[in-house]
């Protein structure tokens, strides 16, 4: 066991030395920017870097940098402040945050979504990969938790966005995949089984801010179950993805 | 640049060249040949790389702690947590856990009643957290350290007696950081689900305090 937490420990340190890039310096163009404590707005302000002063970008954290002036002092700077600084060759800092240009021109994303499975509680993870400017191909995973059954699912399914540049868009997608039943161990005949699903669905993805994208969608499943009739189930759920 | 372009029109010269007198082995490399230059570039006068600030967005977090399963004494508890910081306020969090439960109180007086057969309880959740009082904390009069009070709470699973049930947790913490990349974390939460193991259903309340360990990266 602390063979495993020293090699953790080692990986940890290397990956802070391998991280260290070259060093960036921008110039204060404001009358002076203040440096907290700690990245956070609610951190106290120990000092001020004034005009003119030159100040080296050591990381991020959210919208907050640590910096290090000619003195050798550090504190956290906000972006916003970050952003009035400028570069070397007299131009503007840019720190602008990815937006919804990104969004439109990105391929992956990937995201959780909950909601309601004929009763249940459903919980999915999804990543997507888009195909052109309509087209997504999606692969996901959900656990299912009822008060009779529990199991899991997996799919894949093509989606169709209406109008990937609006800012919220319906979609279509269809898609075939695996459901298994675990009926609960309290139950009497209680038996596990696996069948395969076709599923339709429809839905709205409306981009957030930065990276993210909300997304709401109804999924109608047709278990094709080993009995008699194939059981349709139907399936709402909403939650976010994120964009990279 | 200019001394580039002119190794770049010098190169296909000085090859010819070698070919001609057969002589590549005492020619002088390109780069040399060039004169001395004038003005010496500036290092310092280039734009800053956004892309290679080094961003510590994610938190990985090794954690152990007690937690009290209702009706099945209290127990040690290991996980690890993965968590990513949307802003200075709020982050997302991803938990693993597993115990092993001990006995219930019929299965001591009952004379060999075994509930369950498979006494380990794990669980996962995927929590926001909201970190609520940023500050300090002071040790001594020379040190101080950033820490916050934060909230956090969602949904997760719980495998307990061959089942999986829908849970809900929620809880506070406090958290110390020694230095910008380690933080140490103190924090209580409860987390709830129902189960049928003792014979009626229920919502039990399964209270877990933890020491955490996190590094950002």
């Amino acid at each position: 066991m602390l063979r495993v937490w020293l090699t953790a420990a080692l990986l940890i340190c290397f990956w802070q030395a391998a991280n260290a890039a070259e060093s960036q310096f921008v110039t204060v163009a404001d009358p002076f920017i203040e440096l907290h404590t700690g990245p956070g707005s609610g951190y106290p302000i120990t000092r001020i870097v004034e005009r003119g002063e030159r100040i080296e970008i050591l990381k991020r954290r959210t919208q907050w940098f640590k910096v290090r002036d000619d003195r050798g002092e550090s504190g956290w700077a906000a972006r916003d402040q970050m952003a009035r600084t400028l570069q070397p060759s007299g131009k503007p800092a840019d720190f602008t945050e990815p937006g919804r240009e990104d969004y439109q021109s990105q391929r992956w994303s990937a995201g959780l979504l909950a909601g309601d499975f004929g009763g249940a509680t459903v919980y999915t993870g999804f990543g997507a990969y888009r195909l052109s400017r309509h087209l997504s191909l999606e692969l996901n995973a959900s656990q299912i938790l009822g008060n009779f059954s529990d199991g899991w699912s997996a799919g894949v399914n093509i989606t169709h966005t209406f109008l990937p540049e609006w800012r919220a868009s319906p979609f279509f997608s269809l898609g075939t995949g695996i459901i298994r039943i675990e009926p609960k161990s309290t139950l009497a005949q209680a038996e596990d089984r696996s069948d395969q699903t076709a599923i339709v669905g429809a839905g709205v993805q409306a981009y957030l801010t930065r990276r993210f994208v909300l997304r709401a969608e109804y999924k109608s499943y047709v278990v094709l179950s080993s009995r008699n009739d194939n059981e349709d189930v139907d399936e709402w759920k909403a939650g976010f993805a994120v964009f990279f | 640049m200019e001394s580039r372009i002119r190794s770049i029109l010098l190169r296909p010269l000085s090859v010819a060249v070698c070919l001609g007198l057969g002589a590549c082995a005492t020619a002088p490399a390109p780069e040399q040949t060039g004169t001395p230059q004038v003005i010496e570039p500036e290092v310092q006068r280039r734009d800053i790389d956004v892309a290679a600030i080094d961003t510590e967005d994610f938190e990985v977090t090794a954690f152990a702690g007690v937690m009290s399963v209702e009706d099945f004494e209290s127990n040690a508890v290991y996980g690890a947590r993965l968590a990513y910081h949307v802003s200075e306020s709020f982050f997302g969090e991803a938990t693993y856990a597993a115990t092993t439960v001990g006995t219930s109180s019929f299965e001591k007086l009952g004379g060999g009643a075994v509930l369950l057969s498979d006494r380990d309880l794990t669980y996962y959740d995927l929590s926001l957290g909201y970190n609520l009082f940023p500050g300090e904390v002071f040790l001594g009069s020379r040190r101080a350290y950033n820490s916050s009070v934060y909230l956090i709470a969602g949904v997760g699973s719980t495998d307990f007696g061959g089942d999986s049930n829908f849970t809900a947790n929620f809880g506070f913490g406090v958290k110390v950081l020694p230095t910008d990349f380690i933080a140490v974390r103190l924090e209580a939460r409860d987390y709830l689900f129902d189960s049928e193991i003792t014979g009626e259903k229920k919502t039990t309340h399964n209270l877990q305090t933890t020491l955490n360990i996190s590094f950002f990266f």
